[in-house]
């Protein structure tokens, strides 16, 4: 599988099932529990995504400069910063620690 | 009405500037996981729904094209809540023609929180398309500019670009923490995602990490009568 064909079929997919929502009547997704599972996985893919991003190396778990910067991000996000800086306030972190050790 | 809908039209315009400007990260994002330009631009202008663009570039940094089933599913996952989203905005849109197609590919987390914010239903339909074409315009024309700038830095993880991602989920994730619910699944799904790191295949521990989503859901843990009732 090339990064292309990873591109290709998670775009025709996710852009598919855009589709459904407006194809299907409503009813099935409307109800409470599968809606609530839906609300969820956002919640828990984000969560798991922020947790191998910030202590993932391949298959190690490392502590470094990433977890400084992603609490400063937390902080400024705790205090309403808009997104575009605080991604570039935490890169800028994540690069000032390593310039320096 | 009028003025009602000058106002409609100028939040979604604010909008979708402040998301396109997301765009830039996700490009630069994208470039730095080992996707080329184009791929990076396939992705915005194709697949349209930025939680699943930065899962798929996320789980692409981790694991390389080996991990691509995985990082697939994650976009999809990812994207199931734009279904939920469409069966939402469908009987308030009512697409025809050409707009049986643009209506639901525009449908995303910002352009339903615009139409469902209004009260009266055509100024939930202008702020529905005002906001989508706002941001469908600005995210890939950002998502190009940050694409370039990400090729051009070369060495990503001394610009922090691994520490930026991290950061950029966290902001997705933010607004989306407003139960002890949203929060205990977030916290019990990153446990679970970092414990399934060492032992299972990149990709693989965002994709265990969902099984806490499920079982949370299902029985309704953490949840409180009263945020059922308003979710209803």
């Amino acid at each position: 599988m090339t990064l292309w064909h990873v591109v290709l079929v998670a775009s025709v997919a996710t852009a598919a099932l855009k589709f459904v929502g407006y194809l299907v009547p409503a009813g099935f997704l409307e109800r409470e529990r599968p809606a609530r599972i839906a609300d969820l996985l956002t919640i828990a893919l984000l969560a798991a995504l922020i947790a191998v991003q910030a202590l993932g190396a391949g298959q190690a778990l490392v502590v470094d400069a990433r977890i400084p910067a992603l609490i400063v991000a937390a902080a400024l996000y705790a205090v309403r910063v808009p997104f575009v800086l605080v991604v570039a306030a935490a890169a800028a972190v994540a690069a000032g620690i390593r310039a320096v050790t | 009405m009028s003025a009602e809908r000058a106002r409609v039209v100028r939040d979604g315009l604010a909008v979708g500037l402040a998301t396109a400007a997301y765009g830039i990260s996700f490009g630069a994002l994208a470039v730095a996981a080992g996707l080329d330009v184009w791929q990076a631009c396939v992705l915005s202008l194709v697949m349209f729904t930025g939680g699943s663009q930065f899962a798929l570039v996320g789980v692409i940094a981790a694991g390389g094209a080996a991990a691509g089933p995985a990082a697939i599913a994650s976009s999809v996952m990812l994207g199931l809540r734009n279904v939920v989203y469409g069966m939402r905005m469908s009987p308030i849109v009512r697409p025809t023609g050409w707009k049986r197609i643009v209506a639901p590919w525009w449908t995303i987390d910002e352009s339903v929180a615009v139409a469902l914010a209004q009260r009266a239903p055509a100024l939930q339909r202008v702020g529905f398309w005002v906001t989508g074409a706002a941001i469908y315009v600005g995210w890939n024309l950002t998502t190009l500019i940050g694409a370039l700038i990400g090729d051009a830095l070369g060495d990503t993880s001394a610009w922090g670009l691994d520490a930026a991602a991290a950061a950029a989920f966290l902001g997705l994730l933010w607004p989306r923490l407003k139960s002890v619910q949203a929060g205990a699944v977030a916290a019990g799904a990153a446990v679970v995602a970092a414990l399934a790191t060492p032992v299972l295949a990149p990709g693989l521990p965002v994709l265990v990490a969902a099984v806490v989503a499920v079982v949370v859901g299902w029985w309704n843990l953490f949840g409180r009568r009263a945020e059922q009732a308003a979710g209803a």
